[in-house]
């Protein structure tokens, strides 16, 4: 498990410890990474979290059009394994998980220990310091420094 | 009234039981419930269904049947569970004074009855 920022560490690893998730990935809505469990490469982050932006969006702009508020979560199920996309409310703006797990666990875990996390994440990032100001200029600087440390070369 | 409400308001008649509800196994996710204040449904169907998922692979590995009933007993109350048909299991989460015993017996009775 590898997060940019420290405070998210402790919530993530305690879910990860009671869900069994396989995979993990904390995005912004505008997919930028903010920690990942399990991915071995760096692509493959970059693309799990484009995608799951870009649902996050559709899903939104869906539930729009429907005259309700956004959904909380998404949930695919498989028959190997299945895969929850859930935007949450953070004092750092909104934030989307992304958990892929198997039959080891069950949706209902996932979930339940998944909204144990976002409380703490929330409780822990008031702790902390402010989040500093992202300029779009430096994108991709920034982008290359998250991978570096996310896979720490 | 549907087969899963009677099956619960069953249930909740036994003295000492603060809630009952019917969960699918398999995704831990809640059916139907019958829930005093205070009693997370969502938590209980959750944990329960792995709890009984793990003991029926546990059982397997021993060469065992899965179990027909669990009972996880607390401090303060207790978690009975009774696997039905369908994949569902029927959780009741009962206080530390409760009639078990009936509970158990309307359990099976009522997990039966549940096609």
């Amino acid at each position: 498990m590898r997060a940019l920022e420290p405070w998210v560490e402790a919530p993530l690893q305690t879910f990860l410890a009671e869900s069994s998730a396989r995979l993990t990935l904390l995005m912004t809505s505008s997919g930028q990474v903010v920690a990942q469990h399990g991915f071995s490469r760096s692509l493959d982050v970059m693309t799990a979290a484009a995608l799951g932006a870009g649902i996050g969006a559709s899903t939104e702009e869906l539930a729009r059009l429907m005259g309700s508020s956004r959904f909380e979560a998404l949930v695919h199920h498989g028959a190997r394994q299945s895969c929850l996309l859930a935007g949450f409310g953070t004092p750092r703006g909104r934030w989307i998980g992304l958990v892929v797990f198997g039959p080891e666990t069950s949706v209902g875990i996932v979930q339940l220990f998944f909204d144990q996390m976002v409380q703490q994440l929330a409780s822990a990032a008031r702790r902390d310091e402010p989040a500093a100001v992202r300029l779009p200029e430096n994108f991709e600087h920034e982008l290359d420094a998250s991978l570096k440390a996310l896979f720490g070369r | 009234m549907t087969a899963a409400q009677a099956v619960l308001d069953r249930v909740t008649r036994v003295p000492g039981v603060r809630g009952a509800l019917i969960a699918s196994a398999e995704d831990g996710l809640v059916v139907a419930e019958q829930l005093m204040d205070g009693v997370d449904g969502r938590a209980a169907a959750a944990l329960a269904g792995s709890l009984v998922g793990r003991l029926a692979r546990t059982a397997d590995g021993a060469g065992r049947r899965a179990p027909a009933f669990v009972q996880l007993r607390a401090e303060r109350g207790s978690i009975l569970v009774a696997p039905c048909p369908k994949d569902l299991v029927l959780i009741a989460v009962v206080a530390a004074d409760a009639n078990v015993g009936l509970a158990r017996l309307e359990m099976l009775d009522a997990a039966s009855r549940l096609h």
